[in-house]
């Protein structure tokens, strides 16, 4: 069984892809993208962590956020077609409304 | 015996049949067709007068000191305290009830039968006319106010059928109302009436509080005090003393409802309203203004009689004012051209008699001329209606004359009624007229002198009328002349009817002295006896004497003298009335202008009203809208200002305030916030960053626990 840090490892490899990907990524399906990594990096370590401790509440946790994940996904979809419809760009930098 | 019977007991229906058509009329008579219409106003007058006939029938059949009915259909105004000018404290009541005696024998009579007669002859004369069921309707509400007037049994009842007839009256004068000067008539007639109504309205008050009865009787009553009729009342204070005889209040009383006289009966100075009424259609003119309700002045002045035969004073100036009435028309008829206006003066000057025999005490006298006049005067209003339909229309008789052949019923008619005002005797003007000039005589010698030379100027006016109408060659012109025409037998039945009367219809009141016993006066004296201990011996019972045949004679003598002056000036032409205007031309003037009368009312009274409603109208401009009405919009909108600087200024201010002040204290804050969700992100992610550093201790600890 490999050891605990490795899989932290990958999640944290995982995580910080995701990070740099929503941060620094222009194009706002690719920011969605970037987020189900970072979700997917929490999953990881909640498996991790469940099966050190042999409980299996994480793993239920994980399948919850999987759901959660693909909900994210449809609605996101949704409001980026929506905005699209309405200013026919995709760019982040572009929906700047909600400033002051 | 107190009579009794179906009639007398039915004596509320004499008004009730011509209220109901008149209800009838004013509501759906429009839809109703024109017979209808006239079977229904006619026959409603017609039933009046079958019942009236009926009652008087029944209370004749009783002895004279009974002739007397009354009832009272129920309390109209209900019993309140009312304290006497003496002091006492009364339960007042009015009712509504019917009294006959036969002082309302004799009006009732007159009023339906005349009424019906003149009901029948408008059928033909108002065929051709616009609003014939309003005109029926009016003229049965007539019907039903002047009904009301003269079976009353107490002041106020009778005031509501007074009131009554002067609406009517109004109406009727206005009838042809798109005509200004018809409307201005009626106006006319109904102010003038209002002066002469508040003091019958006076008269009743100062009455009430006096006596503490309107009643006018208490005979016939069975359930009530003794004094709860003005007769007894008088009769209980004069012997208690409480009031003597000629006490100042009989006087105001009597010259309060005598006020009321003369504007109902056309009497000095309130007799304006009388020719302008001619604007009336021309039944009308007979009925209201010459038969019936000009005569209710006079049924009222004879009503009260007890009060008057206590007032000397009051007498005195009843019959100055009557006489001096007469005489003034009179003179006023000699040069009107118009031949209504004509007979509207002769009324006014026939009014004066009556007056005058009033004053002079001779209220039965009063009464007869009050019937004598209304055949004849209902009679020459209608053939004067009749001449009218006949030349299509024209009323001045300068175009008539020449139709004596061409319209011979009417024109005989006309004549028999014109021989009966001359006073030719046996006719009814004779008698009744030679009656008031016996009675006046007795009592006041200077006023008769005046009523004589009256008798004079009345033969000879109406025989000029006469003459310039029927006789000499036809003045109209070729279009009028080729229509003239006999009017219908709706039209000439009445006129034939009413001339029978005009003849026979003084035979009742025969004088003693010329073979008659004067019936009249004997039935109605049961309504005259004398108020109270023996005031004066002046209406003694009359003697043959020989001043009384002096005094007829010198009546007819007079009476022929008019009539041969009138044929002289207008038919044979020997005087020229031109001639003798031109050389009078300044007296001509002024009786053609009626005295000036309706110019100085105008400028005493017309006028200065009018100047009051002017001025009350500036004020009402200037002072009411200028100052209160301006005044106060100009108040509201200075608050109004106010109250908007502080809801700007102060309310407003406040919160713009509080957000200036949040904008300016959050001036450094806001440019986080970029809109660029990356920034945001990168924001949580530098959060996350120092939190994390901030618990890596226990991050520590959290990890070395689960390795």
């Amino acid at each position: 069984m490999l050891p605990i840090g490795h899989y932290l490892f990958l999640g944290l490899a995982l995580f910080i892809i995701g990070v740099i990907g929503v941060v620094t990524r222009r194009n706002v399906i690719v920011i969605l993208m970037s987020i189900e990594l970072i979700l997917n990096a929490v999953n990881i370590n909640l498996v991790a962590f469940s099966r050190l401790y042999g409980d299996v509440a994480g793993q239920v946790f994980a399948l919850f956020i999987i759901a959660d994940a693909a909900a994210e996904a449809a609605v996101g979809l949704g409001i980026i077609i929506a905005f699209f419809r309405n200013r026919e760009t995709v760019l982040e930098d572009e929906m700047d409304l909600l400033k002051w | 015996m107190t009579p009794t019977g179906y009639f007398l007991e039915h004596l509320w229906l004499i008004p009730l049949f011509p209220l109901v058509t008149a209800a009838l009329m004013l509501f759906i008579g429009r839809r109703l067709p024109n017979a209808v219409v006239s079977v229904l106003c006619v026959g409603s007058v017609g039933l009046s007068f079958a019942f009236a006939l009926g009652a008087v029938t029944q209370l004749l059949s009783a002895d004279p000191e009974y002739r007397v009915a009354q009832h009272i259909l129920f309390e109209w105004l209900t019993p309140g305290q009312m304290q006497l000018s003496t002091g006492h404290l009364i339960r007042f009541t009015a009712d509504w009830g019917y009294l006959l005696d036969p002082l309302s024998c004799v009006m009732v009579l007159v009023v339906t039968g005349v009424g019906f007669l003149i009901h029948i002859y408008s059928i033909g004369y108002m065929g051709h006319e616009g609003g014939y069921y309003r005109f029926f309707g009016y003229m049965n509400l007539f019907m039903f106010s002047m009904l009301t007037l003269v079976l009353a049994n107490n002041m106020l009842l009778m005031f509501v059928g007074w009131e009554g007839v002067g609406l009517c009256s109004y109406l009727l004068i206005g009838f042809y109302f798109l005509k200004k000067s018809a409307s201005d008539a009626g106006k006319k007639a109904f102010i003038v009436n209002r002066i002469g109504d508040a003091g019958f309205i006076l008269g009743i008050l100062l009455t009430a509080v006096t006596l503490g009865t309107i009643r006018f009787t208490s005979a016939g009553l069975t359930d009530v005090a003794a004094t709860s009729g003005i007769r007894q009342a008088l009769e209980a204070a004069l012997h208690s003393n409480a009031l003597a005889a000629g006490a100042p209040v009989f006087t105001t009383i009597a010259l309060l409802l005598f006020v009321g006289a003369c504007g109902k009966s056309a009497q000095l100075p309130l007799y304006v309203w009388l020719p302008d009424a001619m604007e009336g259609p021309t039944p009308v003119s007979a009925l209201i203004h010459a038969a019936t309700m000009v005569t209710a002045g006079v049924y009222m002045v004879v009503r009260m009689n007890a009060i008057y035969q206590l007032s000397q004073p009051a007498r005195d100036v009843v019959a100055v004012v009557g006489v001096v009435t007469a005489i003034f028309a009179a003179s006023m008829a000699l040069v009107q051209n118009d031949i209504k206006k004509v007979l509207a003066y002769s009324t006014i000057s026939q009014l004066g008699y009556m007056f005058l025999a009033l004053g002079a005490g001779a209220f039965a006298a009063g009464i007869f001329h009050v019937m004598t006049h209304a055949f004849f005067k209902a009679l020459l209003f209608l053939g004067a209606g009749s001449v009218i339909h006949a030349m299509s229309g024209e009323q001045d008789i300068q175009k008539m004359g020449g139709l004596w052949n061409k319209i011979p019923v009417t024109a005989k008619t006309f004549g028999v009624a014109t021989l009966a005002i001359a006073g030719v005797p046996p006719l009814a003007g004779f008698v009744s007229k030679d009656e008031i000039l016996g009675r006046a005589f007795e009592t006041h010698p200077g006023l008769w002198a005046i009523g004589f030379v009256t008798a004079g100027i009345t033969a000879f006016y109406m025989f000029r009328l006469m003459f310039l109408t029927f006789f000499g060659y036809s003045r109209a012109d070729d279009h009028a002349q080729h229509h003239i025409h006999e009017s219908p037998q709706t039209m000439t039945i009445p006129l034939m009817i009413l001339a029978v009367f005009s003849v026979i219809g003084g035979w009742i009141g025969w004088p003693t002295s010329l073979g008659g016993s004067n019936q009249f006066e004997k039935f109605l004296e049961p309504v005259m006896f004398r108020v109270g201990p023996a005031t004066e011996a002046a209406s003694t019972a009359q003697q043959t004497s020989p001043t009384e045949y002096f005094l007829m004679i010198a009546s007819i003598a007079i009476a022929v003298a008019g009539i041969w002056l009138a044929y002289e000036f207008y038919r044979t032409k020997r005087f020229a009335p031109e001639l003798v205007a031109r050389k009078m031309s300044g007296f001509y003037r002024v009786l053609f202008n009626k005295y000036y009368v309706d110019e100085i009312y105008d400028a005493l009274f017309v006028n200065r009203t009018k100047d009051l409603g002017t001025l009350l109208g500036q004020f009402d401009a200037k002072v009411i809208d200028g100052v209160g009405v301006d005044g106060t919009g100009w108040l509201t909108r200075f608050g109004s200002t106010l109250s908007m600087w502080w809801d700007k200024w102060i309310i407003d201010g406040l919160l713009n305030f509080g957000a200036k002040l949040t904008q300016l204290l959050s001036f450094p804050i806001r440019f986080l916030q970029t809109g660029t969700f990356s920034s945001y992100a990168l924001l949580i992610l530098v959060g996350l960053a120092i939190l994390l550093a901030y618990y890596q201790q226990h991050l520590h600890v959290v990890l070395r626990g689960a390795r």
